[in-house]
């Protein structure tokens, strides 16, 4: 049942200030392994995140430009090709080249604990592998991903 | 600070409009103010209205509508409006995986927006977002409304043109939808149209058209099939998106339009300033959970206690 907090929370269509935190979730490279990539994006809209999904197939340049035109705070990307270490440091590189590198640059699939540590150290925040619980990705987020300024 | 916004906007400034697009989105005092200076840039891009049920083809057909647009060397903005979940109040915004061929042209610029509860197909942003993009300079700003189908009516007064998209095979179903869509639709759309059943469909649409009466000059909505994935009927449809456009600009049309477009507007503003505004003035004076206890337990009616806000809250700052 609605109570009045809750009506007063959300007047229906109305002009309150509500910052939220907008996700572009991407598949930069080749491989069609879309799966992850989709259940985390449910996962995030279920936790309230606005995901804006891009669909497989992104090159850098797509991701970072979807990203500047919907003016994200995060990119999540999910890769199971093994080209993470080209293309992630990549992204972060041109987002510094657009002014934006304030956004949190995470991600996960296939990926070899060898090579998070080079990769954090290219600015990808964190690097989730196969078998991380929904439930920690989302904390992650809620933890790390805010409206940026 | 707003000064150079309005600039920035208005050089097209991806950035500075994307920035403000967010904020309008957020409800950022700031950004409306911004908006406020903004509005007299606008009004020269022209609104193309496209909606349709849940994957009729809304955002492959914007795709392929965008391409021919290109071609002409027009810019293009896009709007695309997704669900926002009732539940979480998350939304995955998935129009774009449509569009990925557009994604490195400078000449497009797509920006997805959740509806926050919104009804009627569209964000409480849209009209916002529409006037920004225009400002920027776009020549051609295209809506894909959520599809919810029968609600949808904002949407005609917001675009010059509107695109009702429809699928083969729905059956029975074109009379259930028949109402509300007589009124939205410049152009119908049968996508799709590579399935079976396309041309019942086309008909059975045509015979809903026919049976309506219209004045002399009057447009009279044409059917057209589409196949959005491969292109085939697009180059057709934007022809007559054309004419259609033309005939809106006639004179008397385009004050009509404008006029209409500005009385939605403007209410549209209104309503959700003035119930912020009484809903603020009776939280203020710590009247509000007390008069909605009052009203539950049936000791005051919700009339009277509207009415005497409405005169009080209103009438007053008016004359004072
Ligand atoms: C299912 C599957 C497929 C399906 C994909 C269906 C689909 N639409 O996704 C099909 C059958 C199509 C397929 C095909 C191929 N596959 Co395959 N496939 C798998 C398999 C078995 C499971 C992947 C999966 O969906 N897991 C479930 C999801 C939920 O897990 P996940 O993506 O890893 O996500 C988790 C984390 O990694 C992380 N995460 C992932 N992404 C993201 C993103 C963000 C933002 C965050 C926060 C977290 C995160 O969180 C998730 C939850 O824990 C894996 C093996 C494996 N065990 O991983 C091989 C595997 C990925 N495939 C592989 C290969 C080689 C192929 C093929 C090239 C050929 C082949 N040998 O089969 C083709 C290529 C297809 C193509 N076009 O790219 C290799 C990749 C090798 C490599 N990278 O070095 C793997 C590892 C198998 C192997 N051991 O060889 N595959
Ligand atoms: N067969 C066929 N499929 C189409 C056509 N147009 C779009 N689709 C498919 O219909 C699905 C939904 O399309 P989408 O554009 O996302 O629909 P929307 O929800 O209305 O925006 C996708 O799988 C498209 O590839 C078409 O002309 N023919
Ligand atoms: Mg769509």
């Amino acid at each position: 049942m609605a109570t009045v907090a809750a009506v007063k929370k959300k007047p229906t269509p109305s002009r309150k200030t509500e910052r939220k935190v907008r996700i572009l979730i991407g598949k930069p490279g080749l491989d069609g392994h879309d799966r992850g990539a989709k259940i985390i994006a449910r996962a995030l809209r279920d936790a309230g995140f606005e995901i804006i999904y891009t669909g497989l197939h992104q090159t850098p340049e797509m991701i970072v430009t979807a990203a500047l035109q919907e003016d994200v705070d995060g990119i999540g990307l999910s890769i199971l090709s093994g080209a993470h270490n080209h293309l992630l440091p990549r992204i972060v590189e041109l987002l510094k080249e657009k002014d934006m590198g304030d956004v949190v640059v995470f991600g996960g699939g296939i990926i070899p604990d060898d090579d998070i540590p080079k990769l954090k150290r290219k600015g990808v925040d964190r690097v989730f592998t196969p078998g991380t619980t929904l439930k920690e990705i989302v904390d992650y987020v809620r933890e790390n991903v805010h409206p940026r300024a | 600070m707003s000064k150079a916004v309005v600039d920035l906007v208005r050089s097209g400034d991806v950035r500075a409009a994307a920035r403000l697009m967010r904020d309008l989105d957020d409800g950022i005092p700031a950004a409306q103010r911004t908006l406020r200076k903004i509005y007299k840039h606008t009004g020269r891009a022209f609104i193309l209205g496209i909606t349709g049920a849940p994957g009729a083809g809304k955002s492959t057909l914007v795709d392929a509508v965008v391409t021919e647009f290109r071609a002409q060397g027009k810019t293009v903005g896009v709007v695309a409006i997704d669900p926002t979940s009732p539940y979480s109040g998350g939304a995955i915004l998935g129009d774009r995986i449509r569009m990925q061929r557009h994604y490195l042209d400078d000449g497009v610029f797509i920006k997805s927006l959740a509806t926050r509860g919104h009804l009627g197909g569209l964000s409480r942003s849209t009209i916002d977002v529409v006037n920004v993009m225009d400002a920027m300079g776009k020549d051609i700003v295209i809506i894909e409304t959520v599809g919810v189908g029968q609600d949808e009516v904002e949407i005609v007064k917001v675009a010059h043109t509107n695109l009702v998209v429809v699928v083969p095979g729905l059956g029975d179903d074109i009379q259930a939808i028949k109402a509300g869509i007589l009124e939205i639709a410049d152009i119908f759309v049968v996508n799709k149209a590579d399935r079976e059943g396309a041309d019942r469909t086309r008909r059975d649409l045509e015979t809903m058209v026919s049976l309506n009466e219209y004045e002399e000059n009057e447009w009279v909505p044409p059917v057209l099939p589409t196949e959005a994935v491969s292109g085939k009927g697009v180059h057709g449809l934007v022809e007559m998106v054309e004419r259609h456009r033309a005939h809106v600009f006639i004179d008397g049309n385009i004050e009509r339009f404008r006029r209409e477009k500005a009385t939605v507007e403007l209410f549209e503003m209104l309503k959700i300033r003035l119930l912020e505004k009484a809903v603020g003035d009776l939280e203020r004076h710590g009247l509000l959970d007390g008069l909605v206890a009052d009203i539950a337990a049936r000791r005051k009616d919700p009339y009277s206690i509207v009415e005497k806000v409405v005169n009080h809250s209103f009438a007053a700052n008016l004359i004072g």
